[in-house]
């Protein structure tokens, strides 16, 4: 924005900024309407179903339906909730789900705010995202949101720590928090990627493999999907919202787990590089790859819903606590030793 | 200074677009969907059963140790943010510092597991 304002002066500089920020949240809000799609189209695929095909061709407009839908359904109160608290969950979850986006960097230059410290401020935006679930869960005033509002947080700030410590490595890795930095360190093809940098593959492919385990568990996705385990909770914090407060949790949680794919992106495969040099030619603009990438790890996600079958509670919270933090901190070490006697590679 | 903070002003935009956006389905919703509440649609759900009883019940004393163990690892985090970008010009004193800072932390995590802090049966 700084650089905007300084080119076009303030008022237009402004202006400029805000239609900027409006086309991005336009763009994901777009996007995400076919990612939702792709999710069910694939879910049906490995269940050898058709998905929806009905609303446009091949049901491309199947989300754009359902938005309708959504809006002309009742909201529904509870009795004994809290009125305010439980219509403001749902739109803490939905803008706290936005506004991490605006330090993902999609392109050489393409960052709605290129802050010196983006991943600390994406970690405290994630770590704000609890809140929506709890108080959801709370407001509603109901056995199984209840229920559901203390697992889901339980278990979201469980795997936040080995995320916590993933990053870390990556971070003495690169020696910055700028998002922009972390990518431009990656540059130069396959073998730069952090995931595959051959001096250091022994411990940061491991840590990206938990990266991916931990932000299924903190998106609440299968197989971690416990506070929505059907046969138990209903559908865990979510159960008494209707209509469009639903609607703000439904494009919260995914938006998150879009997020969760360009993080993976941008910390372990090189953000907008190719594969190779040679790819990035005048043809193939930088946020084909970064798309492309983000497609990759959404489609993983979504073959993840579709073949892993549930964990069990104490199973996920041994596996968070015994296995996943002893190792990312172990990797911790191990890093900070890489870094200190042998160079950054 | 102003420089600085500029580059935070994006995220307040971001942030006002954002929640109106939520704000505007919310009262699409609102003033579109019929609004007809009665006693039988506004109970809470409870499998066809009338609910007893309020739902703000106690629960389990394990969720209160997580959130605690999450406070404890989290700032664990949060002090190694800093270390982590000086570690490549810092040397071994650096690196060596924050080992022992973690070698005390791993102390304290042995000891929460053998109490059986982190059992769930």
């Amino acid at each position: 924005m700084g650089r905007l304002i300084a080119e076009h002066g303030p008022l237009l500089g402004v202006a400029l900024s805000v239609a900027q920020i409006f086309a991005f949240v336009v763009v994901l809000l777009l996007s995400l309407a076919f990612l939702l799609l792709a999710d069910r189209k694939i879910w049906a695929a490995v269940q050898m179903r058709k998905g929806p095909n009905v609303v446009g061709a091949f049901g491309l407009l199947q989300s754009f339906a359902d938005f309708l839908k959504f809006v002309f359904k009742e909201i529904v109160v509870p009795a004994g909730a809290d009125r305010t608290l439980f219509l403001l969950a749902p739109l803490l979850t939905f803008t706290l789900a936005f506004i991490g986006w605006a330090v993902v960097p999609v392109a050489p230059g393409w960052v709605i705010a290129d802050l010196n410290v983006g991943i600390l401020y994406l970690f405290a935006i994630s770590s704000l995202g609890v809140y929506g679930i709890i108080i959801g869960g709370w407001a509603s005033n109901s056995k199984y949101p209840f229920l559901g509002g203390l697992r889901s947080a339980a278990q979201m700030v469980s795997y936040e720590v080995s995320i916590g410590f993933v990053l870390i490595t990556v971070l003495v890795l690169v020696g910055s928090l700028n998002l922009t930095d972390i990518v431009e360190n990656q540059e130069g093809g396959l073998l730069n990627w952090h995931a595959f940098a051959p001096a250091t593959i022994v411990v940061m492919f491991p840590m990206f493999v938990i990266f991916f385990i931990s932000a299924l568990a903190e998106t609440n996705r299968p197989p971690f999907d416990l506070p929505e385990a059907e046969s138990e909770l209903v559908a865990g914090y979510q159960v008494e919202y209707s209509s469009t407060p639903y609607l703000l949790f439904m494009i919260g949680e995914y938006l998150n787990i879009v997020m969760m794919c360009a993080l993976l992106t941008i910390l372990f495969m090189g953000g907008w590089y190719a594969p190779h040099p040679a790819l990035e030619t005048v043809f193939i603009p930088p946020v084909f790859w970064f798309a492309l990438k983000v497609c990759f790890f959404f489609f993983l996600f979504a073959m993840v819903k579709a073949i892993v079958p549930r964990y069990r509670y104490d199973q996920l919270m041994r596996l968070g606590w015994k296995i996943f933090l002893p190792t990312s901190l172990a990797a911790v070490m191990a890093v900070g030793a890489y870094v200190t006697y042998v160079g950054t590679g | 200074m102003n420089a600085f903070l500029l580059e935070y002003a994006p995220i307040l935009i971001f942030l006002g677009i954002a929640g109106g956006l939520g704000v505007l389905f919310l009262l699409a919703a609102h003033l579109i969907a019929p609004g007809d509440p009665d006693p039988e649609k506004v109970s809470t759900y409870e499998c066809g059963f009338n609910a007893f009883d309020d739902a703000r019940m106690k629960f389990d004393v394990r969720f209160y140790l997580v959130a605690i163990l999450f406070i404890i690892f989290d700032l664990e985090v949060a002090f190694l943010f800093p270390w982590a970008l000086r570690l490549g010009e810092g040397g071994a004193f650096v690196f060596w510092s924050m080992m022992v800072f973690l070698g005390v932390l791993t102390i304290g995590f042995i000891y929460e597991w053998k109490k059986g802090a982190l059992e769930w049966e």
